[in-house]
């Protein structure tokens, strides 16, 4: 047998030995050799070490999960305070802040940090909303017939979205601005929508929020942007 | 006496929210650690972690019981962690460099990250997550889940190629390719030590 190939040595190291090789790396040094340095190198990447996590950690990861998930209450109880912040307030800001910042102004007693604080709490809060808006949207029965509520918030949203998305694409951020537009589709046809969703309508809306990850994504987002916040 | 994992979850397949939270304080400290081999980053994993467990409780029904409950949620968060991956890499690629007006280039999201590990996580990690994970960063994402797979979780490449959605081959030679670049990463260290025994 000629010498062995390194892809083989690494298929041995994973158990998977060809009886010829077992047999030829018995009688050749110099595929021995080659295989102990594999051998040396991988078993070292065992040592990767990885922050524990104790006995509670199950428990924490279920606290955390569990306002995501299907509920049998009534869909009110997904608002939180801040869902029924009006959203002008909320527009008034950033429409403020954005504007000082794309337009380089600079006004006294607002520091860069200050007016970074505002946008990424904005954008924070808008995203966590629209979290809650697309989660009901995805884990509804599909038995209600009036969603009028929804539709009102969507198109709040669906403003506060706009401004940021022009914020993010004035400075160049492709990858918020992108997810903001992704977004952004998908609450103007919630808004849009008739008073009631047919089943199929409501269908679509949850396989474009599903196929795109688009609540996945928001949700990294949203963690993102709360962690550059809190470290402001 | 405790339930078997497949017991379990035919419970949550009918419903059942206690019994999906049994697998989730059962499954949440081994979920953490696969998904932190996968993205490398504490808080991503924390994300994948917490991702996973909403898919798989979404897709639940799907779960035959032909495969081990672990390594199908495995695959649930393989999948999450290639997500992760794509969406920070995307994220960092578009970083934009808007200069403020002290000329310091800036980001509305990003501008004050610090770029270097803190003082903590170096001690926690150690000297060699210090060479480990600088050499699992070179990967690519689908060489880092083959890898990670297949070197920490035991999966043999059908699973993994399964996971990936991709040809058996390709998974093998995505393995090849990671142990391939972390040899090449890793040798500098074997070499200097190799140097300072022949002394």
């Amino acid at each position: 047998m000629n010498h062995a190939l390194e892809e083989q040595l690494v298929d041995a190291y994973y158990g998977e030995l060809d009886p010829r090789l077992r047999e030829h790396l018995s009688g050749c040094d110099e595929c021995r050799l080659a295989f102990e340095r594999i051998k040396e190198t991988l078993d070292s990447v065992r040592e990767y070490p990885v922050p524990e996590r104790d006995a509670s950690y199950g428990g924490q990861v279920w606290t955390r999960i569990l306002p995501s998930l299907p509920e049998k209450k009534s869909h009110r109880t997904w608002l939180r305070w801040w869902t029924l912040v009006p959203a002008t307030a909320v527009i008034a800001a950033i429409a403020f802040f954005a504007g000082m910042l794309t337009q380089s102004r600079r006004e006294p007693g607002f520091s860069p940090e200050a007016r970074q604080r505002v946008l990424l709490a904005a954008l924070t809060t808008h995203l966590e909303r629209s979290q809650i808006l697309l989660t009901e949207l995805v884990n509804d029965s599909g038995v209600r017939n009036d969603w009028t509520g929804e539709r009102e918030r969507a198109r709040d949203l669906a403003d506060e979205n706009r401004l940021l998305r022009q914020t993010a694409l004035h400075l160049k951020d492709g990858a918020d601005a992108a997810l903001l537009d992704d977004l952004e589709r998908v609450l103007l046809d919630i808004a849009n929508s008739p008073s009631g969703f047919t089943s199929e309508q409501l269908a679509n809306v949850r396989e474009r929020i599903e196929n795109e990850g688009l609540l996945f994504k928001v949700r990294i987002t949203s963690a993102d942007a709360r962690r550059k916040e809190q470290k402001l | 006496m405790e339930s078997s994992d497949s017991a379990v979850a035919g419970q949550a397949r009918q419903g059942d929210q206690n019994a999906f939270r049994v697998l989730v304080e059962r499954h949440s400290r081994s979920v953490f650690r696969l998904a932190f081999r996968m993205t490398g980053r504490e808080e991503d994993a924390e994300d994948v972690v917490q991702e996973t467990f909403l898919r798989a409780y979404k897709q639940i029904h799907r779960f035959d019981g032909r495969a081990a409950f672990s390594t199908w949620l495995y695959r649930i968060c393989a999948n999450c962690a290639l997500d992760s991956i794509r969406a920070r890499k995307s994220r960092k690629e578009q970083q934009p460099a808007v200069v403020d007006e002290n000329g310091t280039a800036t980001h509305w999201l990003e501008h004050l990250a610090a770029p270097n590990p803190s003082p903590e996580r170096l001690t926690q990690s150690g000297q060699i997550a210090q060479l480990i994970e600088p050499a699992l960063q070179k990967l690519t994402e689908t060489e880092r889940i083959a890898f990670v797979l297949r070197h920490y979780e035991g999966c043999d490449i059908q699973e993994i190629a399964r996971t990936l959605g991709v040809e058996t081959n390709a998974a093998k030679h995505s393995v090849f390719r990671a142990v391939q670049k972390l040899r090449r990463a890793l040798q500098p260290v074997y070499d200097a030590r190799s140097w300072g025994m022949a002394r």
